[in-house]
C-alpha cells in the first residue's frame, strides 16, 4: 500500500495522543494515593516511558512484529537499524514503518503503567523497574503477536481487538492480579482511612487519558479514513454513556453522584470500547459503554469479597471492562462496518478463547515473575519506609512542601 | 494579662476577627486544626468504599489581651462563633505571666 501524507499525519498525531495518556493515567492514579506517595506514584508511570522505550527499540517491537512465528516474533528488527523512510516492512499500512513502529510503542509503554495503579503505596521500585522490563518482554511483545502481529490469536483462533482490549487491557488486568496477590495489602488496608489525596488531580488525569483515547482507538484504524472516524465516534460515545451509567448506578446504591465516580465510569467506557471501537456500529457503543459503567461499578467489590487490595481498582476497571468489550464485541461486531468480524456465537466462542487465553497467560507469567523477583531481589518496601511514604523513603523527595 | 484560646468553625474566622477588630483588639494568632468532640464526623465515599471520617476541620485562634480587656474578648467570641448547632468549639482562657515584644525589648502589659 502506498504511504500517503493524509494517514501518516493522522498516525504521527495519535501516536503522540497515545503517549500523553501515560501522564494522564499517572495523574488520574496520582490523584487517588495518599499525598506521601504522590511522587512515587507518578515515577512508576513516567519511568515506563523511558524504560519500555529503549526495550521496544532493542527487542521488544522485534519480537511483536518481525517474522510469522505462531507464538513470537524474531529478532530481525532488533535495534530497529534497518528501519527505512518508507513502509518496506509493513507494506500493509498505509504510513511509513517508523511511524507504526512508534504508534505501537506507545501502547507498551502504557500497558505496563496501567498495572501500576494495583501496586501502588507499597511496591519496592527498583523491583518494579526490573519487573516491567521483563514483563514487556515476557508478556507484552509475546501478547502483541499473538493478536496484532500475525500470530496464532489473530490466524487461527480468529479473534480480534481492535485497540488492545486483550493486548492492553486484560493483559494488564490479569497481571495486576497475580502482583497484587504476591505483594499482599497495604498497612492499615480496611482497617485506617486511606482516601485519595487530591481528586481534582484525578479528574484532570481522566481528562487526559479520554482526550489521548482517541488516538488509541481511532488512530487504530492505521489510517484517517471511515474506520477512524467511526472508531472516533464508538469511544466518545462509549465513554459518556459508561460515566453517565456508572453515576446512575451509585446514586442509586450510595445515595449520591461522586466526581471520582463518574471519572471512573467514563475510564471504563473507554477501556470496553477499545477492543470493539473499529467493529461495532453506535448502537453497539451504547451498549458497551452501558455494561461497563453498571458492572465495573459493581465489580468494585470483588476486592473486599475476596480480600485482594487492589489500591486503585485496575481490576475492575481493566481487567473486568476489557473482558465485557472483548466478549460484547463478538456479539455486537457489525460486518458494515468491519468485515474482518460478524457478530454471532461463532464470533463470540473466538473471544471467549482468546480471552481465556490472554488472562491465563497474562496472569501466570507474571506471578512467576513476581514470585522470582520477591525472592532475587524482594518486591516490597519495608514496613518503615511504607509507614513514612514511598516519596521520602524512596526517592528523597516530597510531593508538597507546604512551608518554606 | 490573658491568652484566650478559641477553638470556632473554620467558616465563622471572618466574622469573628472583625468583631475582636471592632472590640479593640489589635492582634491574633489563627491556626488551622482538626479533632474531635461531641460533634460527630462525617461519611466520605470513594469507589463505593465508605470511610467514616471523625477528625472534624476547625480553626483555633488565640488572642492576648490585658486583663481588662478579657471579658469582652471571651463574649465577642461567644457570640459571633455560636452557630447554635453541634460543633460550634470552646474558649479557653490562660493567664500570662510575661510578654515580650522582641523588637523593642519591651516587656509585660506594654508589650501587648
Amino acid at each position: 500500500m502506498e504511504i500517503t501524507s493524509g494517514d501518516t499525519a493522522w498516525l504521527l498525531t495519535s501516536s503522540a495522543l497515545v503517549l500523553f495518556m501515560t501522564p494522564g493515567l499517572a495523574f488520574f492514579y496520582g490523584g487517588m494515593v495518599r499525598a506521601k506517595n504522590m511522587l512515587a506514584m507518578l515515577m512508576m508511570n513516567f519511568v515506563a516511558m523511558g524504560l519500555i522505550t529503549i526495550v521496544w527499540i532493542a527487542v521488544g517491537a522485534s519480537l511483536a512484529f518481525s517474522g510469522t512465528g505462531k507464538f513470537i516474533g524474531d529478532l530481525n528488527l532488533a535495534g530497529l537499524m534497518d528501519v527505512g523512510l518508507g513502509n518496506e516492512i509493513f507494506s500493509a499500512y498505509p504510513i511509513p514503518d517508523t511511524v507504526f513502529l512508534m504508534f505501537q510503542l506507545m501502547f507498551a509503554i502504557i500497558t505496563p503503567a496501567l498495572i501500576a495503579g494495583a501496586v501502588a503505596e507499597r511496591m519496592k521500585f527498583t523491583a518494579w523497574v526490573v519487573f516491567i522490563v521483563i514483563w514487556s518482554i515476557v508478556v507484552y511483545s509475546p501478547m502483541a503477536h499473538w493478536v496484532w502481529g500475525g500470530g496464532f490469536i489473530a490466524t487461527q483462533v480468529k479473534a480480534v481487538d481492535f485497540a488492545g482490549g486483550l493486548v492492553v487491557h486484560i493483559n494488564a488486568g490479569a497481571a495486576a492480579l497475580a502482583l497484587v496477590l504476591v505483594l499482599g495489602p497495604r498497612v492499615g488496608w480496611g482497617k485506617q482511612v486511606i482516601r485519595p489525596h487530591s481528586l481534582p488531580l484525578t479528574i484532570l488525569g481522566a481528562g487526559m487519558l479520554w482526550f489521548g483515547w482517541f488516538g488509541f482507538n481511532s488512530g487504530s484504524a492505521l489510517g484517517a479514513g471511515g474506520l477512524a472516524g467511526q472508531a472516533f465516534m464508538t469511544t466518545h460515545v462509549a465513554a459518556a454513556v459508561a460515566a453517565t451509567a456508572w453515576m446512575l448506578a451509585e446514586v442509586m446504591s450510595n445515595g449520591k453522584p461522586t466526581t471520582l465516580g463518574f471519572v471512573s465510569g467514563g475510564v471504563a467506557g473507554l477501556v470496553a470500547i477499545t477492543p470493539a471501537a473499529g467493529f461495532v456500529n453506535l448502537l453497539g457503543a451504547v451498549i458497551i459503554g452501558l455494561a461497563a459503567g453498571i458492572i465495573c461499578f459493581l465489580a468494585l467489590k470483588l476486592k473486599s469479597m475476596f480480600k485482594f487490595d487492589d489500591s486503585l481498582d485496575v481490576i475492575a476497571v481493566h481487567l473486568v471492562g476489557g473482558i465485557i468489550g472483548a466478549l460484547l464485541l463478538g456479539i455486537l461486531a457489525d460486518s458494515e462496518i468491519n468485515e474482518l468480524a460478524t457478530g454471532g456465537m461463532d464470533q463470540f466462542g473466538r473471544q471467549a478463547i482468546s480471552v481465556v487465553i490472554a488472562f491465563t497467560y497474562s496472569f501466570v507469567v507474571t506471578f512467576i515473575i513476581a514470585k522470582v523477583l520477591d525472592m532475587v531481589m524482594g518486591i516490597r518496601a519495608t514496613e518503615t519506609q511504607e509507614r513514612e511514604g514511598l516519596d521520602l523513603s524512596l526517592h528523597e523527595e516530597q510531593a508538597y512542601v507546604m512551608a518554606d | 494579662m490573658k491568652l484566650v484560646i478559641a477553638y470556632i468553625a473554620p467558616f465563622k474566622l471572618d466574622e469573628v476577627r472583625d468583631a475582636l477588630k471592632a472590640a479593640g483588639v489589635t492582634g491574633l494568632t489563627a491556626v488551622s486544626a482538626q479533632g474531635f468532640g461531641r460533634q460527630a464526623g462525617h461519611t466520605e465515599t470513594y469507589r463505593g468504599s465508605e470511610y467514616e471520617v471523625d477528625m472534624v476541620p476547625k480553626v483555633r485562634i488565640e488572642v492576648l489581651v490585658d486583663d481588662t480587656l478579657a471579658p469582652t474578648v471571651i463574649s465577642t467570641i461567644e457570640t459571633t462563633a455560636r452557630s447554635g448547632s453541634i460543633g460550634d468549639g470552646k474558649i479557653l482562657v490562660v493567664p500570662v505571666e510575661d510578654v515580650v515584644r522582641i523588637r523593642t525589648g519591651e516587656r509585660g502589659r506594654e508589650a501587648v
